[in-house]
């Protein structure tokens, strides 16, 4: 596993609060049995009118072709815990995101990829966002280490779960491997937990 | 920090180690499997040359993708059917149960680990859903994880977590008649925020919840993720006890003495402390119906829609006004002003035979006095799992529900998330018995849907508006 300690890119803003999975990935891209193809499905909808034409959506635009930061706002990743959303982002070409807050299962997911989903304050994000569509050609840089995002001449705060930012610094983020090595430790539990001695009929 | 809670003595039974990155490693008692969200995770597992670690504590079964009118098999979608054998292959290679319509057990996911008694008092439990929190009401602590998660529990049983808040949210009083489970739960969230309940497990006490079956409660918990709340629970008691006794998998004889006696000392005592307490009242809680696009975007039956101005937070009213222009409504309409295309009565939400039996009791009254599904308006109804479809037709409630114009459907989740053939077309309404209300959601980008109780959904579908079920008062 490789360790994440800074990703440099440029910015593509995404807009609006409450922005679900099922509008990140509609549900009729779930039925794909690989995540292989995911990266075309991003935000579809919303991109695309049901005959294929373009809608205005930042994923479209030529400037935020080649992005890699998302810059998003409050409880991004709501709703279904399809891990398809991510997976459809990080194939898309984003390596970060910034937001104001996350749904929980949503960050969970992105950190499981190698992918960190920081905090950083309403505000910022605003000022962040209308920075990068005025300087769409821009690298931003996301130190894990200083817990800073910087932009243009301004360094923002972020903040991440410690445990989150610890598994991405040490490259720890698959964590199978984590859990496997306490094997005896797994089998003692299950040994001390009342019903997984009950008879199962 | 929470102390002697449910939620602190649960995850400390099942707390195996500290990872080297804080995070706790948690043993998972029950893992439930889907067909969607597993391939991948399987295929991870093959890939990293690793087996199930207990195969025995792994279930699976399918629901998103089967199709409700005719379930026979190959599937006409050639997506489904690849997607079905996928599952089938697995569930064989790795020695997974799998709860197939041949058993006669297949349904919901989350309908079918309680109604098989695999959901128990004092359990971790997963699955690759986000509405495993509905197991909750039994006293567990269960949540949705993403496909990585699930490759995690199916090679070591256990997740790599980090630990939550416990917010207990009161309900006291009695519920006034017509107002059920989904409307408490509606009112919640609607009252706390859909992101509320971010890093917080909810537990959910007081009269209304003491006195509630455990279907109800499986309905409040299964929302507590449109909450933001990744669980919710309910303290275990004779209730759940009783729903518990002599299901396939509970325990028997002396062990289930034993059991029951372990369950009552799960229970948060008096002893406990939380990180926050909200109390509501129950007679506030008014029939409640979403007109919006997200959960917490609801109001009561007797309410007008709200207007964009009296919200002063900008991100608030952004949203506010996104919904308006999606769902094609405006400021200040009465919810009886909109008219539904669509009844959907069905999903994890209210597929359980009490909201059949409710919503088939506002159909029988609609009969009564004349009435069947209104014209132009598709009603169906689709039971949580074959154990349910069983049920309700040895009580005779499709009969009701076909003689006013309803369609009896197979298990399965249906339009609730429209991965198969039930889907809105262009910008149809729905009266919907489910969970979410996202754009989208329901299989047409310009689809809206309005969420609701299984009886007010049946109470819509006779009239062909939004309707206070009230009007059709229960014999
Ligand atoms: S019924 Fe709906 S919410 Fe429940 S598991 Fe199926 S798709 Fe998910």
């Amino acid at each position: 596993m490789s360790k994440i300690k800074k990703i440099e890119a440029r910015g593509v803003p995404v807009v609006g609060n409450d922005i679900d999975t099922d509008r990140i990935i509609p549900a009729r891209y779930l039925k794909e049995i690989t995540f292989s193809k995911m990266g075309d499905y991003p935000f579809y909808d919303e991109r695309f009118t049901p005959e294929g034409k373009k809608k205005d959506h930042s994923f479209n635009k030529p400037e935020y072709q080649g992005a890699g930061i998302l810059v998003a706002n409050s409880n991004f990743g709501c709703g279904s815990s399809r891990e398809h959303a991510p997976q459809s982002l990080v194939r898309w070409g984003i390596r970060a995101i910034v937001a104001e807050s996350y749904a929980e299962i949503f960050a969970g997911n992105c950190v499981m990829l190698g992918t960190p989903a920081v905090v950083a304050s309403k505000d910022d994000v605003a000022a962040i966002q209308k920075w990068v569509a005025a300087n769409p050609e821009a690298q931003l840089v996301l130190d894990l280490e200083a817990m800073i995002l910087k932009v243009g001449d301004h360094s923002y705060k972020i903040t991440m779960p410690e445990t989150r930012r610890n598994a991405l610094l040490e490259g720890t983020w698959d964590s199978t491997s984590l859990l496997l090595a306490n094997k005896d430790k797994i089998e003692a539990i299950a040994a001390s937990l009342p019903y997984m001695a009950w008879t199962q009929d | 920090m929470a102390k002697n809670t449910l939620y602190n003595k649960v995850w400390d039974a099942h707390s195996v180690a500290t990872l080297p990155t804080g995070q706790t490693q948690l043993f998972i008692g029950l893992h439930m499997v889907h067909e969607v969200t597993s391939p991948q995770a399987f295929d991870m597992v093959r890939e990293k040359g690793l087996k199930v670690m207990y195969p025995e504590r792994t279930f699976a079964t399918m629901d998103h993708i089967v199709p409700t009118r005719s379930q026979k098999r190959p599937f006409l979608d050639p997506q489904a059917e690849a997607m079905m054998q996928a599952i089938e292959r697995n569930t064989e290679e790795f020695g997974v149960t799998f709860l197939n319509f041949e058993t006669g057990k297949q349904g919901v996911v989350h309908i079918i680990g309680p109604e098989l008694g695999l959901t128990q008092p004092g359990m971790t439990i997963a699955c690759g859903d986000s509405h495993t929190s509905t197991h909750g009401a039994f006293g567990t602590l269960a949540f949705g994880i993403g496909t990585s998660q699930v490759r995690d529990v199916l090679a070591t049983q256990c997740l790599a977590m980090d630990p939550m808040k416990v917010r207990r949210i009161e309900v006291n009083g009695t519920l006034r008649p017509g107002v059920t489970p989904k409307d408490v739960i509606l009112y919640i969230i609607n009252r706390l925020g859909v992101k509320g309940g971010i890093g917080f497990a909810y537990e959910y006490a007081g009269d209304a919840f003491d006195s509630m079956t455990m279907e109800g409660r499986m309905t409040v918990c299964n929302m507590s993720i449109e909450g933001g709340a990744r669980a919710g629970y309910v303290n275990p008691d004779d209730t759940t006890f009783e729903y518990l006794k002599g299901r396939d998998h509970s325990p028997k004889g002396e062990e289930w003495d034993k059991a029951v006696e372990k369950w009552r000392s799960l229970a948060s005592g008096p002893e406990a402390e939380y990180d926050e307490v909200v109390r509501y009242n129950a007679e506030d809680i008014q029939p409640m119906v979403t007109w919006g696009i997200t959960p917490g975007q609801s109001i009561g039956i007797h309410q007008t829609l709200p207007r964009p101005e009296d919200y002063d937070d900008s991100g608030e009213r952004q949203s506010i006004e996104l919904a308006y222009k999606h769902m094609k409504l405006k400021p200040g309409q009465r919810p009886d002003e909109i008219k539904i295309d669509v009844a959907f009565i069905g999903s994890c939400t209210n597929g359980r035979i009490e909201d059949l039996r409710a919503a088939a009791a506002v159909v029988a009254q609609g009969i009564k006095a004349g009435k069947k599904v209104a014209p132009g308006v598709t009603a169906f109804v689709v039971p949580g799992s074959m154990q349910v479809r069983k049920q309700a037709m040895e009580e005779g409630l499709h009969t009701i529900f076909q003689d006013a114009g309803f369609e009896w459907r197979g298990a399965g989740c249906s339009m609730c998330l429209a991965m198969n053939p039930d889907q809105l077309k262009g910008d149809q309404i729905s009266a919907s018995s489910s969970n979410r209300n996202f754009i989208g959601r329901q299989g047409s980008p310009s689809g809206r849907t309005l969420l609701m109780s299984p009886a007010m959904v049946a109470a819509a579908a006779l009239t062909g508006k939004v309707t206070d079920v009230r009007q059709f008062p229960a014999a």
